[in-house]
């Protein structure tokens, strides 16, 4: 009876309609990914005595840059660096995930704008939860790359050096580097656009459950208690 | 008797002993004062903190090291070598190919007077010219590498290039002259007995391309046997015109101490270069060795000269360009000609004779005044506020006065017997002042001992006070015969050659477009050096083959040099990041030959290495 009603209720509420402010919301949220196009994803800085401005490293969703003046190409230089213990240099080329991520990406936008015109929550939380694991699949696979680069060390490098996993978040030393690493604008748009879907939801169900439950009272005023 | 002469005479000896020893002891204590500045003062004037840069380049000329020295200011550091004129393995110049036919068979030059290239009358940071005494050539060093880019010469005609490398305002040209006159054109022979009027001496522009700074040879004129000694241009008002010292008027031969020095005047040569363009331009010139070279006699209005105290050395134009300073080395005054006075002389045609026709200015009708400034005057800049800087050779002294009032204000002994002098900037339009460098013929041990071949001494003064103070002495290579200084942010050199800008398809920048091939009997090498490895680091060669090796450093980070040593084939090549260089050679010696990197790269360094194996025909 309870699996009944809990059921029927969870129906309705796909069925919900979305509010104008939640359409807005995922406007904007589509909006705040667009970053994800243009900033990097995560920045990594390498310092030593010999590099106090640090070797900077930007991961794009698309791209892998490094820090680049006259006087220095960082991307070359870490790669120049690497070999000394055996790993393999950074090529874009490797990356499979500059293609399918801006692809992805492109797909959920199209996705929230379809929620956002047909104006129905179904929509909106399969975008939101599309987005959540394609999000979560994305960082573990840049971390299983940092993983795999600094665990498949050539055997005849000339440094031999325990494998290690460079820092995800945060700060790590790793022989004579510090090694920092953050999420770039580009992560920040992921999450700003995960948190304004989930938001978006959140407002419509609220104002749907004001709704639902005035309307019911209203039935209750006119027909009494069921 | 006898006795007593005797005793007399010991006890002369005694006396004198005595007085000899006292002397030596009096002669001890009166060691000559060493003139020094407030220490504290003077120590944090010119300190530079570890991390922190100089304020000025100064550029100054290693003589017959063949080489410019670069100094920083005021710290006095010297901060790099720049190979011109000889061999220099530390950076592997002369060593590639490229350096090598620049240089050709010449082993040595005599590096002069460095000129900043300049425009408007200032010094723009694009090159720096100078100059060789010995071997009659130009060069021009580029600021944007720091790196010899064009050797010109030795330029037909001139002989004993002294007269050089003062740039017009705008870098139109180089000046040129001759200092050792001799029978033209070169390789004629003719008796000394006739050098007075069978040896000629020339002055010259070397024209500058504006876009690249190619230098090539131009116009140059025919002058009398004098001594061309140095030289500068007119700016402002004085726009258009070059001026040359001469010493040796009286055309004598032998020894030139004596004979040259007879007569009380020698010359200032006054060129019109613009007049000159136009004779050029007009055909009324004869070719000798491939050069126009104008006749003053067949072309009026060219050049004049203007009697100076006799021996002059220096002749410097004031920053608003009104003004010509020159002195005679053996007096103790400095002449101030007026510019606008020349031109009232020439235009009036005021002269007081001539030499194989070209007119002389009256001396009294062109002197604007003569500077009281002291024992042998050399040379003179100019700082921003209106004062004049001239160095005093035999006083051992630099004499500051004030430009208008010809007055000496002030005067610093200098430790010792001071040559040229530069001021920041003190020979443009508009000078920097501020630093005052006194270029020292000798130190005369102010130095640790380094034993009897001993070092020049340079000596830093601010002249930014009423009165000149020492900072700093510091110790130079042979020979700074003249420097420049610019402020540090007018030269923006680069550190790295940029991948991109390589044209060359002979440069590689991948491991797998390395290798040999054979063409003949040539064998080319394409090679990249890279942290810590060459590629290839084998070379197979049959004795007698030519081989050729494309070496590029594909570095693209600041200071990561690499060198290319060849154990007994007398080979040392350098190269920057981003940069190729060709090495060729015959591999005329059979065996096993290692090269390796010379210039200290990385933790594994030691193991850059590989062989040429040259098997035996």
């Amino acid at each position: 009876m309870n699996l009944k009603r809990f059921l029927a209720r969870e129906t309705s509420f796909f069925e919900l309609p979305l509010t104008l402010k939640s359409r807005l919301l995922i406007l904007i949220a589509v909006i705040a990914l667009l970053p994800v196009y243009l900033s990097p994803l995560w920045n990594m800085t390498f310092y030593s005595n010999q590099y106090t401005d640090g070797l900077v490293l930007h991961i794009y969703s698309y791209q892998l840059e490094g820090g680049k003046t006259p006087n220095r190409d960082d991307l070359r230089e870490i790669n120049s660096l690497n070999h000394y213990i055996g790993m393999r240099p950074l090529l874009e080329s490797d990356f499979s995930e500059f293609t399918w991520i801006p692809l992805v990406v492109g797909l959920l936008i199209i996705l929230a704008l379809r929620a956002m015109v047909i104006g129905k929550m179904s929509n909106l939380v399969d975008v939101f939860v599309i987005f959540v694991y394609f999000g979560a699949f994305s960082m573990w696979s840049f971390y299983h790359r940092l993983y795999m680069y600094a665990h498949n060390l050539d055997p005849t490098a000339s440094i031999k050096v325990e494998p290690f996993t460079p820092p995800f978040f945060g700060s790590k030393q790793i022989a004579n580097f510090t090694v920092n690493s953050f999420p770039g604008l580009g992560a920040y748009a992921f999450f700003a656009f995960a948190f304004l879907l989930l938001v978006a939801i959140l407002l419509s169900a609220r104002r749907n459950s004001v709704e639902v439950r005035r309307s019911s009272s209203l039935n209750e005023d006119i027909l009494g208690p069921l | 008797m006898k006795g007593n002469h005797t005793k007399l005479k010991w006890f002369g000896l005694g006396v004198l002993c005595t007085l000899i020893t006292a002397g030596i002891l009096v002669s001890c204590s009166k060691k000559p004062k060493v003139e020094r500045g407030d220490t504290a003062e003077a120590a944090i004037a010119t300190y530079v903190a570890p991390g922190d840069t100089d304020e000025y380049y100064m550029f100054y000329s290693g003589g017959h090291s063949g080489n410019v020295y670069v100094a920083g200011v005021p710290s006095m550091r010297h901060i790099t070598t720049i190979p011109v004129f000889a061999l220099y393995p530390a950076t592997g110049y002369g060593f590639d190919k490229e350096t090598k036919d620049m240089l050709g068979s010449y082993t040595w030059g005599d590096v002069h007077h460095p000129a900043l290239s300049q425009t408007n009358g200032d010094y723009d940071g694009r090159w720096l010219f100078v100059n060789d005494n010995a071997n009659n050539r130009m060069a021009r060093i580029d600021l944007r590498d720091f790196k010899t880019k064009q050797i010109l010469g030795p330029i037909p005609n001139i002989s004993g290039y002294h007269g050089g490398s003062f740039v017009t305002p705008n870098t139109e040209y180089v000046l040129a002259a001759s200092r050792f006159s001799v029978p033209l054109p070169k390789g004629t022979y003719e008796p000394i007995e006739n050098y007075a009027t069978k040896y000629n001496g020339i002055v010259a522009g070397v024209p500058i391309n504006p876009q690249t700074g190619e230098m090539t040879v131009g116009w140059q004129i025919l002058m009398p046997p004098f001594d061309f000694d140095l030289g500068s241009t007119g700016k402002g008002p004085s726009e258009g015109w070059a001026f040359w010292t001469c010493y040796n008027s009286e055309r004598a031969t032998g020894k030139l101490e004596v004979t040259s020095t007879q007569k009380d005047r020698d010359y200032v040569v006054a060129v019109n270069w613009k007049a000159a363009e136009q004779a050029v331009k007009e055909g009324k010139t004869k070719t000798i060795s491939g050069v126009p070279v104008i006749d003053p006699k067949l072309a009026p209005g060219v050049v004049y000269l203007v009697p100076a105290a006799k021996s002059p050395h220096g002749v410097d134009v004031t920053p608003d360009g009104k003004f010509i300073i020159a002195s005679g080395k053996l007096q103790s005054i400095t002449t101030a000609f007026s510019f606008d006075k020349m031109m009232t002389a020439i235009q009036n045609k005021d002269f007081s004779g001539d030499e194989d026709g070209i007119p002389v200015l009256n001396y009294d009708h062109v002197k604007e005044a003569e500077v009281n400034v002291g024992l042998g005057p050399l040379h003179t800049q100019f700082d921003d506020q209106g004062y004049a800087y001239t160095s005093l050779f035999v006083e051992s002294s630099v004499a500051k006065w004030k430009l208008g009032t010809w007055e000496v204000v002030d005067k610093i002994p200098i430790s010792y017997n001071i040559g040229h002098l530069s001021v920041a900037g003190g020979d443009t339009m508009h000078p920097d002042g501020k630093y005052l460098v006194a270029l020292n013929k000798l130190s005369h041990g102010r130095h640790m001992n380094v034993g009897p071949s001993q070092p020049e001494s340079s000596q830093l003064i601010s002249i930014t006070g009423e009165k000149m103070k020492l900072l700093y002495d510091a110790f130079t290579e042979p020979e700074p015969h003249y420097a420049q200084m610019i402020k540090a942010d007018k030269v923006k050199p680069i550190e790295v050659y940029p991948k991109e800008e390589m044209k060359n398809a002979n440069a590689v920048w991948d491991v797998k477009d390395t290798g040999v091939t054979r063409d003949g009997n040539n064998v080319l090498v394409k090679m990249i050096a890279v942290r810590s490895s060459f590629e290839p680091n084998k070379i197979e060669v049959t004795q007698g083959e030519h081989v050729t090796i494309y070496l590029t450093n594909i570095e693209q980070t600041t200071d990561e040099l690499h060198g290319f040593g060849l154990g007994e084939y007398n080979l040392n090549v350098v190269i920057d990041p981003g940069e190729m260089k060709v090495i060729d050679f015959v591999a005329d010696k059979t065996g096993v030959f290692p090269y390796y990197c010379t210039n200290f790269c990385s933790a594994l360094h030691q193991e850059m290495q590989g062989y040429l194996l040259v098997k035996p025909k």
